[in-house]
């Protein structure tokens, strides 16, 4: 007989007993570390997800920043280069202004120094001038010069033409007041008569005369009256000086008139052999 | 000539009897939970694992995929059964190459206590998941006419589990011992590598079939799995 019932019965047991051992031992721990290990990964993968979207989102958010960063750079530097742009020709302009100011200045300090110096040659030539006459005429006719400045003055008086000289005799003898003879010195009374006599003469009617001394003449004898004014003094000499002087101090202050006078024709050419 | 290790008989009283069916059996039990005890009881669940659960894990889910493939939707739940059986077979069937060991598979008494283990446990996951009166009402389908075709079946079925796994591997011992005695070189390997073979086949065969039979039992209406939309 092929089949033995005991050993059926004993196998079928035995099968039993390894079906539960297996169980236990086999295929539940081991199902469990597969399914303990998938559950692992799966959380790994989402947590790796989770990482990847984060970074995702911090590296849009780092973009982002990057191009508002850029853009206020752009806006800063433009605005900067606006404000520099203004400052430099606002400093431009100032520096300009100083420096018009500064020439203005120098401008006028030099005419003043003109302007000084003309005052001082104008004076020390009155003052030689008066000098020089009054030495000269002291030494030639052995005259004063104040004698000498009458018969000029009377010289002049006669030698006005005779529209003017009407027009001075209208003068004198329309005026209430006495004709006013003003001297930088006290005329002696043979030339104060002198002097009357001329007037007299010249206008041919009684002149009342009332002299004057005016020390700021310097040297000189003017005859005023109503407005009308005969004059003879050193200054009417030194006033052509002075224009020469001036015209000659105006062509100091201009820089380039040196310079065009150093470029004129005649100077010596160098030739060469 | 020894047809069966049934005739191996170590020790006896009476009725009871302890032969080299049992004693192999009690061997490959032993190699088994010892086997298994040793490897999983230093289970990793992290990424690294140590070898032997490596081929472990391959085993039981290369099992379970099968069981899955057959149509039943819970293989977890019958792995148990349908898993022993294929590794005991299977072992049964590797050991031939240990000298002086004689499968317990080849012993019709095994095959039959496996079978009728079949017979019993297909009515019993069938009536766990349908009910007794749906598992019993597949008897009748389509017809009650069908009734007595139907137990047939089952009972023929199971006879037929019993002696294709018997006669192979009785078949292999005994083809492995006729040519050690005709030709003695070479030639007995071959056939060793073959018995093997079969041996490995009979082992898939049988614990298929079992699943086979469980998932007709368990899913008689309803239908194979639908396959899920493509998104």
């Amino acid at each position: 007989m092929l089949i033995d019932w005991f050993t059926v019965g004993a196998q079928a047991l035995n099968f039993i007993i390894l079906v539960w051992l297996l169980r236990r031992f086999l295929y539940k721990p081991i199902l469990h570390a597969v399914d303990a290990r998938e559950e692992l990964i799966a959380k790994e993968l989402a947590e790796a997800n989770a990482k990847k979207a984060e970074a995702k989102k911090e590296r849009d958010d780092f973009e982002r920043k990057n191009v508002e960063i850029d853009q206020q750079r752009a806006g800063l530097l433009s605005k900067a280069t606006t404000d520099a742009k203004a400052e430099r020709q606002q400093l431009l302009d100032e520096a300009r202004k100083a420096a018009d100011a500064l020439s203005a200045k120098r401008q006028q300090a030099l005419q003043e120094d003109a302007s000084n110096l003309n005052q001082a040659l104008r004076r020390r030539t009155e003052q030689e001038v008066f000098a020089i006459a009054r030495k000269a005429l002291t030494d030639l006719a052995g005259i004063s010069l104040e004698g000498r400045m009458t018969g000029v003055f009377i010289d002049r008086l006669h030698a006005m033409d005779a529209k003017a000289k009407a027009t001075l005799a209208d003068c004198v003898k329309a005026a209430s007041e006495p004709a006013v003879v003003r001297s930088a010195f006290a005329l002696p009374t043979e030339q104060r008569a002198a002097i009357q006599m001329a007037l007299e003469e010249a206008f041919s009617t009684q002149v009342r005369v009332r002299f004057e001394t005016a020390p700021d003449l310097v040297s000189g004898i003017e005859l005023a009256t109503k407005g009308q004014k005969l004059a003879w003094s050193i200054a009417d000499y030194l006033s052509s000086l002075e224009k020469g002087v001036g015209e000659l101090l105006k062509e100091k202050a201009r820089p380039g008139a040196k310079a065009a006078l150093a470029g004129q024709p005649g100077e010596p050419e160098e030739k060469n052999p | 000539m020894r047809l069966s290790p049934d005739d191996m008989i170590f020790w006896q009283h009476g009725f009871v009897k302890i032969n080299g069916t049992i004693v192999f059996t009690w061997a490959l039990m032993l190699v088994l939970a010892v086997g298994s005890w040793l490897v999983t009881r230093r289970l990793s669940t992290d990424l690294r694992r140590a070898r032997w659960q490596n081929l472990l894990e391959i085993v039981v889910t290369g099992i379970e995929k099968q069981i899955e493939d057959v149509g039943l939707r819970d293989p977890q739940k019958y792995i148990g059964f349908v898993g022993t059986l294929f590794l005991f077979v299977a072992l049964a069937s590797l050991c031939t190459v240990i000298p002086g060991y004689e499968p317990p598979t080849g012993s019709l008494s095994t095959t039959a206590a496996l079978a009728l283990c079949v017979l019993v446990a297909v009515p019993l996951f069938g009536i766990e998941e349908q009910g007794l009166g749906g598992y019993l009402k597949s008897y009748i389908e389509p017809t009650i006419i069908m009734l007595p075709f139907n137990v047939i079946s089952e009972l023929s079925r199971t006879l037929a589990l019993a002696v294709r796994l018997f006669g192979n591997m009785m078949s292999g011992t005994m083809i492995l011992a006729i040519l050690l005695t005709i030709t003695p070189f070479i030639f007995p390997i071959f056939m060793s590598a073959l018995g093997l073979l079969t041996g490995m086949v009979q082992a898939y065969i049988f614990s298929i079939l079992a699943a086979v039979y469980i998932a007709a039992a368990t899913r008689q209406r309803t239908p194979r799995r639908n396959p899920a939309p493509k998104p």
